[in-house]
């Protein structure tokens, strides 16, 4: 009951306490000249939200920076043999291996299959009924989803009855089929962990890309009609090119999900099995080995993989501000 | 091409029901038969949803999690709100500048924050706090929320802001009258996406929390579950499906917002 209490208290005190800062902060203002005013009510707004950047983002970034080239308390400079090794360490290497797995595996199929069901859901009946149902895993944690499909994955020796389904389904189907452990074999295992992550992902990409094509205008695509092409045609070099911008972006963003992917990993295998991944090493450095050092050298590589994308994807969000 | 369609989402529906199904069937029968035999033998039960609120420490969790995320996502969009009013309407030196820094740090993946901020917090006795979580998910939070409501505010007519100021109305004022109302759509784009990603957090969480069982959120509880009870999958699939009863509910309720955050960007870094 106390909780209860506690958790109304807060409920009602978050947004009163931050109201409470403008409205407090204002009225100390109004003290001042109007010169004065004017001349410090900006920072008075902004103030906070530049605090927190600094104090959450800023200054941990720049600070992991400097961690990545001392040793593993902290205390001395060693220079880059922590990257070294980092990148030579066989486990942090597999999971260079897997990212990359991840990175080509996940995109592929996120980007083409959202592409498909938004360019099927466009012509389709019951379209925005399609497109939510995809997209319904958006909403579930990754930690949920990850127990959905280990469910999907169980295995149960020769002879019992599987309560997995995807044992199940190839029991039932394919003569002398052996069930298996799936999450136990590298490499398959990992694309069976990306299995889970295109089931989370591909809501986003489908959403994204069926507004894109919503924006093609219906006289291009009038015109090659009636210059004779097919559907087909029409998609590929008409409708595809126009949309081409936007499927980069989400490509890029796909990239990054799949440069940072944790979650998924940790509920299923814990990286166990082969399956390790550079955010769930990095996890592992810092608590299971305390070596800070390491864990920042990680969080580097990190930074230095996805920027590139991120950047590219700042650029474009700009460029559409601007041309708003 | 229609078939094509339906057959991806039987495919995308099958896992939600197939937990939906399991989380309500009698333990034995969870691990001796598919869930899919409820077709021929119908058996549910609630025992599971019972057991699991009462003796794994879920109903605590859900309490926990409506605790860290609630203030989780109202202060950050009240902080991001009162910066992107500066940023679009008041003249201070530095100011495209350090708009620009904004947007930039969306590039830093949380990763690269951790061990500072954790060290941080262990000095100040907010590891295992929901203040410190609260603290950390407003910083990680901000870069996107300022950008997106700066956009927004910047975009409202200026004509009005100006009419107000003339008719004795303070900056407050404009900003509570104005400036809020008017970027309701925002904010409610906001506000799910801010709500969905605390809620469905389980690193930031399992970081600055440490895993203690009295402060865990329902994802770190759900994990924990998963290598404690393995096979005990009536319990797991019933602990899953207790976490996404919130977010489907605004997934069907608030689907709109949900897109067009989206498409604005929504993606944390």
């Amino acid at each position: 009951m106390n909780r209860l209490l506690l958790a109304a208290l807060v409920i009602v005190a978050a947004p009163a306490a931050s109201a409470a800062y403008i409205v407090g902060a204002e009225a100390v203002l109004s003290r001042l000249s109007l010169r004065g005013q004017r001349a410090v009510r900006p920072w008075v707004w902004a103030g906070p939200a530049l605090g927190f950047l600094a104090a959450f983002l800023v200054y941990p970034a720049l600070s992991t920076l400097v961690l990545s080239v001392r040793d593993g308390g902290g205390r001395q400079w060693i220079g880059l043999a922590n990257y070294r090794v980092v990148l030579t360490d066989p486990d942090t290497r597999t999971a260079v291996w897997n990212n990359l797995l991840w990175l080509a595996g996940f995109t592929g199929v996120t980007v083409g299959l959202g592409l498909a069901v938004a360019a099927l859901a466009d012509r389709a009946r019951y379209e925005a009924a399609a497109r939510a149902i995809v997209f319904l895993p958006m909403a579930l944690s990754f930690t949920a989803a990850g127990v959905i499909w280990k469910f999907i994955y169980e295995f149960r020796p020769t002879g019992a009855p599987q309560i997995g389904v995807l044992n199940a389904v190839l029991a039932a189907t394919v003569p002398h089929f052996q069930p298996r452990a799936w999450l136990v074999a590298p490499p398959a295992n990992t694309l069976f962990l990306i299995a889970a992550g295109v089931w989370i992902w591909t809501g986003f990409c489908t959403v994204v890309l069926s507004a894109a094509l919503k924006g093609v205008p219906a006289d291009l695509t009038d015109a090659a009609r009636v210059d004779g092409a097919g559907e087909a045609r029409v998609f590929w070099s008409v409708v595809l090119p126009t949309i081409a911008p936007t499927v980069a972006i989400v490509a890029a963003t796909m990239v990054i999900t799949s440069l940072k992917v944790f979650d998924v990993v940790y509920v299923m295998t814990n990286g166990n099995f082969g399956t390790e991944v550079i955010a769930n090493r990095m996890y592992k450095e810092m608590f299971t080995f305390q070596h800070f050092g390491r864990a920042g050298a990680l969080a580097v590589l990190l930074l230095m993989a996805t920027a590139p994308f991120m950047l590219a994807t700042v650029r474009r969000l700009r460029a559409e501000e601007a041309a708003r | 091409m229609t078939a094509v369609l339906w057959g991806v989402c039987a495919v995308w529906l099958l896992p939600v029901l197939g937990l939906l199904v399991s989380s309500f069937r009698p333990a034995p029968d969870v691990s001796a038969s598919g869930w899919w035999t409820v077709a021929v033998h119908p058996a549910f039960t609630l025992a599971n949803y019972r057991q699991v609120l009462a003796d794994q420490h879920m109903g605590q969790s859900f309490l926990n999690s409506v605790l860290i995320t609630v203030p989780a996502t109202v202060i950050p969009i009240l902080v991001a709100a009162y910066a992107a009013y500066a940023f679009a309407w008041m003249e201070f030196p530095g100011r495209r500048a350090l708009f620009a820094l904004v947007v930039a740090l969306l590039v830093v993946p949380l990763q690269t924050t951790f061990i500072p901020v954790l060290r941080l917090f262990t000095a100040l006795g907010l590891t295992g706090t929901f203040a410190g979580l609260w603290l950390a998910h407003t910083g990680y939070g901000l870069p996107f929320a300022v950008f997106l409501l700066r956009n927004f505010i910047g975009a409202l007519p200026r004509d009005l802001f100006d009419a107000a100021a003339i008719d004795g109305a303070s900056p407050l004022a404009a900003f509570f009258r104005l400036a809020l109302p008017l970027s309701l759509p925002a904010l409610a784009s906001l506000a799910i996406f801010q709500f969905l990603w605390v809620w469905n957090d389980l690193l930031v969480a399992l970081i600055y929390l440490g895993g203690q069982p009295s402060v865990a959120p329902m994802t770190v509880t759900i994990s924990n579950l998963v290598n404690s009870l393995g096979g005990g999958w009536h319990l797991l699939t019933a602990a899953a499906f207790v976490s996404m009863a919130l977010p489907l509910v605004v997934f069907f309720g608030l689907q709109r917002y949900f897109v067009r955050g989206i498409l604005t960007g929504a993606v944390k870094g």
